[in-house]
This record gives C-alpha cells, sequence and structure tokens, in this order.
C-alpha cells in the first residue's frame, strides 16, 4: 500500500483500518485519542499514516482531553477525529456537550464492545446508543451512523466529516467490535470522486469584523458560518449561554432561543442526515429494523423468511440519529408487527415503540456474542403465526 | 455457495497471514465475496489460535464460521481443539509431521514444516500449506492466491514465499 492521503484501490480490508482510511480521504489531519480496545486500530494506523501526509497524530493522557484536543482543533480549521469505546465514550461526554454548544464540527469514533463500565473490552456490544443521543446534560441532537460492513465504515465516515461540518456539529460513528475486526473488500475510490461538503465560512473579510457575527444562523439551515482561530475574526467562545457574538448572555430568553435553534438546526435539516437501507418492504407485514453487524444477520433472516414465504421486509437503520421517525410512522400504516434485532436490551425498540401503534417485539442480547440469524428467523415466524391467528 | 474455512496452529506459525492471504485472494484476485474474523484478545494468546474464513458467491451476512467445511491444522492442539467443530464430512489438511489423527479421520496430510526446513526457511510453513490447500480443495484459483501473496509480503520475501506455496501445491498433485 502506498502512503497516499486516499489509497485509491481494492483492498481486504480491517474494519478499524477502513474507518481509518475514510478519515484521511475526507481529509483529516488531526488526531486526538487514547487507545482502547477495539478501537486501538484505528489509532494505531492512523499514528502511521497521518504525519506521513502532513496532518497531527496525538496521543493524549485521556479521553476528556482528547475530545477538547479535537474541538479546539477544528476551531483552528482542521478536520479532527477522535476514536475511542463505551468506557472512553462516557469520559468524553461532558465535552462533547460543548462541542455541542460552540456548534464545532469534529468526529467521534465509537467502536462498541459490551458494557456497562469495563464490560468486554474484546467482544462485541451495541448499547452506546442511547448514550451518544443523551450521554451529555443538556437537550441537543446528535447525528450519529452506524456501518455494517469495513467498506460502510469507510464510507461513513466521509460521511460523518461532511455532515459535521456542514451542520457544525459532532457526528459520532456507532461501529462495532463485529465490524470493526472483521476483514472484508474494501474499495477505495479516486481521489477526485470523494464528495466533501464545505465549512460554512464568514462572507465578510476579518479586518474589521464587518458584521461577522460567529453565532449568527442563516435562516434556511440555522447554520451560522465559521471563522478559524488565527484568522483574525474577533470571535468569543464560551459554554455558556451565548447571544450571537458568542459572549455570555445570562437569560432564559437568550438561552431558549439558542438551545431551540440547536436541536432545530439537526431536527430540520434531518432529511439530509438520514440514510436507511429498505429490503422487500413493498408488501412487508412484518418489519424488522436492526442495525450495525445485527443487520448482517437480520438480512439472512428476512431474506430466509422470504423464501418460506412470509411478508417481511426490513428497515436498516444506516444513521440511528437523528431518528427516521418519518419513515417508521409511514411504515406503521402498512404492517401489522415491528421487529427490533439489536445486541442490547432494547435501545431501539423502545424507540420505535414511540412511533406506532403495532406490537414491537425485541431479539435483544447483551453483547458478546454477535446475536445469530437464527433467533431473528424465530421470532418472524412467532409474529406470522400470531397475524395468521388474528 | 457458502464455505466456512478455518486455519488453526499456534502462535507463529503465521495463521494470520494465512487467513488474510485467503481472504484476499479469494475477494479481491478471484472476484468473489470473502469475509475474515479472528479470535481476539488475552483467550487467543497461545494455545490454538485460528483464522476463520467464510467464503461465497453472494454476499456475505452473518460473518462467523460456525462449522468448518475446511480445517487447517497445522499443531495437534489446533487438531483437537477444532476437529469437533468442523463438519463430520469437512475437508481436513494437517501437518502430517505434527498432527496424530483421530483414528477413524481421514484427513489430508503434509509434512508442510518439514518442507518449509528443507527450503531453508522454517517461517514459510504455512505458505506450503497455503500451496496444498489450494491443489487439495480448489476453493481459490492458484493465480488469485499467487497475487495476494505477492501483495502481502514484503517485496525481498515474495520468491521464497511463492517457491513454498509451489512446493505444497506439487507435493498435493504428486502424492494425493
Amino acid at each position: 500500500m502506498n502512503d497516499a492521503r486516499v489509497r485509491t484501490g481494492k483492498y481486504f480490508m480491517h474494519g478499524d483500518h477502513a474507518c481509518a482510511e475514510g478519515a484521511l480521504a475526507a481529509g483529516c489531519n488531526f488526531f486526538a485519542g487514547y487507545p482502547i480496545t477495539p478501537s486501538t486500530e484505528v489509532a494505531e494506523h492512523l499514528a502511521y499514516r497521518l504525519p506521513k501526509v502532513g496532518g497531527t497524530f496525538i496521543q493524549m493522557e485521556d479521553e476528556l482531553a482528547s475530545m477538547a484536543a479535537i474541538i479546539g482543533a477544528s476551531a483552528a480549521g482542521a478536520r479532527s477525529m477522535t476514536a475511542t469505546s463505551g468506557p472512553g465514550l462516557s469520559l468524553m461526554m461532558e465535552n462533547l456537550g460543548l462541542a455541542v454548544m460552540l456548534e464545532t464540527p469534529c468526529v467521534i469514533i465509537d467502536i462498541q464492545r459490551g458494557s456497562p463500565s469495563t464490560g468486554l473490552p474484546t467482544m462485541a456490544g451495541q448499547s452506546d446508543v442511547m448514550q451518544a443521543q443523551w450521554g451529555s446534560h443538556g437537550d441537543y441532537e446528535i447525528v450519529a451512523y452506524a456501518p455494517s460492513s469495513p467498506q460502510e465504515t469507510f464510507d461513513l465516515t466521509v460521511l460523518a466529516f461532511n455532515v459535521a461540518d456542514r451542520f457544525r456539529t459532532p457526528v459520532i460513528l456507532l461501529g462495532d467490535e463485529v465490524i470493526g475486526h472483521m476483514m472484508e473488500r474494501v474499495e477505495i475510490p479516486a481521489a477526485d470522486e470523494i464528495v466533501l461538503w464545505d465549512r460554512k465560512r464568514p462572507k465578510s473579510s476579518p479586518g474589521n469584523n464587518g458584521d461577522y457575527k460567529a453565532f449568527l444562523p442563516d435562516e434556511d439551515d440555522l447554520v451560522p458560518a465559521m471563522a478559524h482561530a488565527g484568522e483574525g475574526y474577533r470571535v468569543h467562545f464560551t459554554g455558556l449561554t451565548h447571544d450571537e457574538l458568542g459572549y455570555p448572555a445570562m437569560d432564559a430568553d437568550t438561552h431558549h432561543k439558542l438551545v431551540t435553534r440547536l436541536v432545530e438546526k439537526i431536527r430540520r435539516n434531518a432529511d439530509e442526515i438520514i440514510r436507511t437501507e429498505e429490503i422487500y418492504l413493498d408488501d412487508a407485514e412484518i418489519v424488522v429494523i436492526s442495525y450495525g453487524c445485527t443487520a448482517r444477520s437480520a438480512r439472512r433472516a428476512v431474506r430466509e423468511a422470504r423464501e418460506q414465504g412470509i411478508k417481511v421486509g426490513m428497515l436498516r437503520l444506516i444513521s440511528i440519529w437523528p431518528f427516521p421517525e418519518k419513515q417508521i410512522t409511514s411504515l406503521g400504516e402498512q404492517a401489522k408487527a415491528f421487529i427490533v434485532a439489536e445486541m442490547n436490551l432494547g435501545q431501539i425498540s423502545r424507540e420505535v415503540e414511540r412511533f406506532v401503534s403495532q406490537p414491537v417485539t425485541g431479539v435483544h442480547h447483551a453483547g458478546g456474542a454477535m446475536i445469530p440469524p437464527e433467533p431473528i428467523l424465530e421470532e418472524i415466524a412467532n409474529c406470522q403465526r400470531s397475524i395468521a391467528n388474528g | 455457495m457458502r464455505t466456512e474455512i478455518r486455519i488453526g496452529g499456534f502462535g507463529g506459525q503465521g495463521v494470520g497471514l494465512a487467513g488474510n492471504i485467503v481472504g484476499k485472494a479469494i475477494s479481491i484476485f478471484d472476484g468473489r465475496e470473502a469475509v475474515m474474523t479472528q479470535a481476539y484478545g488475552p483467550e487467543a494468546r497461545g494455545g490454538a489460535s485460528s483464522a476463520n474464513i467464510v467464503a461465497s458467491d453472494r454476499p456475505i451476512d452473518y460473518p462467523f464460521v460456525q462449522h468448518p467445511d475446511i480445517l487447517i491444522a497445522l499443531s495437534q492442539e489446533a487438531y483437537t481443539k477444532f476437529r469437533p467443530e468442523a463438519k463430520p464430512d469437512a475437508l481436513i489438511l494437517i501437518d502430517n509431521g505434527l498432527v496424530t489423527p483421530l483414528e477413524d479421520d481421514r484427513p489430508y496430510g503434509i509434512p508442510a514444516t518439514r518442507l518449509a526446513e528443507e527450503l531453508g526457511r522454517r517461517i514459510v510453513t504455512n505458505m506450503v500449506m497455503l500451496g496444498f490447500f489450494t491443489a487439495v480443495t480448489a476453493a481459490v484459483s492458484r493465480e488469485a492466491m499467487e497475487e495476494a501473496i505477492k501483495s502481502s509480503v514484503k517485496e525481498k520475501f515474495i520468491d521464497l514465499n511463492l517457491k513454498a506455496f509451489a512446493t505444497g501445491f506439487e507435493h498435493a498433485k504428486e502424492k494425493v
């Protein structure tokens, strides 16, 4: 393999390495992290690769500092990221809220393992789903993607950087140990075929600051233009509630306006952010919802059930947050039952229940071993019997 | 069709590299689908380690090997541990200089370690075994395997590795 930033070609590649290569292809030029299984190979690969393409790799003292460093680098114009697993994600939560409040684009890779606490370091989990959305204090909307293959890990890492820059928000890649540690074919396109979305930048020059206000959003997308540290603009960054200039404004009206905008910025642009895959959904009476590694087993279960003549389809969540509530609601108009297959004890099941009136059953496992196709197929057959019996 | 392949041995026998080469040969150079997984973590250090490949003509969903159709055992411990998990009628390939099979088992044997030592480098035992595997099973083409080897080892060792591969391949043609 060569030392080019974009390693165009076909490879038999490790999922974590595909993540690192995706970051490089997306123009990532700053990584700060603290190695943790099963995400270590992301850091290891970038430690080797980033300096050769002019980027910066820092092994930090811990995850709190890692998160702080990528926020700082991003404020100075870098495409920055970190990589961790559940215990590290917990430690990043305070500064994740800071990234939301400062509207600093950055990418957090979370290769999930069995949790809570130290859990199962070397074995898979999918139980950081709710933490990704709700782990930091306060109201906010997060963006999270969940790849089902090394190829998708590459593709979604690129997308994560784009969405982060486009909407000035932290984006989490919710990988898992199965996908992170498996090898499969990854095709890296030519550098000029990789689409990169730009960060919105100030229209006025830095000289007298013109009419530039660091936190004044555009009306249509609610995203403010971003000046970078060192360019000469006068900006003020604080985690305190702030006005459009970035100065602290300790009053209820400003607070309500700011937090509502931060939430609406993601909700209003959800259609641009959300990604799903639909399989056999056209006439499906039973809808299986799954994501990440578990979606691979769900796909086989759905295909085998179809071969048995059962009208079942699958909605694969490629993005987890913001939740695709419109799609789930519309599936609620055709389906008679929902099954959610996930390697946790019902985090997305509960979310689906909020949007449909049909029964939602779960194929759940606390983690440590990937859910195989059989229990999902069994649950599809159970649902089919319930439907047949009225 | 889905084929499950497990390569087992002890640490240092190049099981991981062998698995990587098989997966690469199938998915990059033969244009089919392949997934490789490895036992990971402290429990996988020492003792019998393994590399696991699923090969198929269609995209692979469940990525793990459950009941190997093909088992390559480079050590007695790997044979003893993994033979019961393989299908009863699985193709079993062993280093018959190191592995004594069960009485009712009929594996294909090659003295891979001895042949590698005769080439001057015991480290290429895995390549001898891959050549043998390629000839016996036809799970992957010889050309694809050679391409995969060339792109997986350091340039100055390519000839040695290809020679080891050819040794295993020819042994199968002569003896099996």
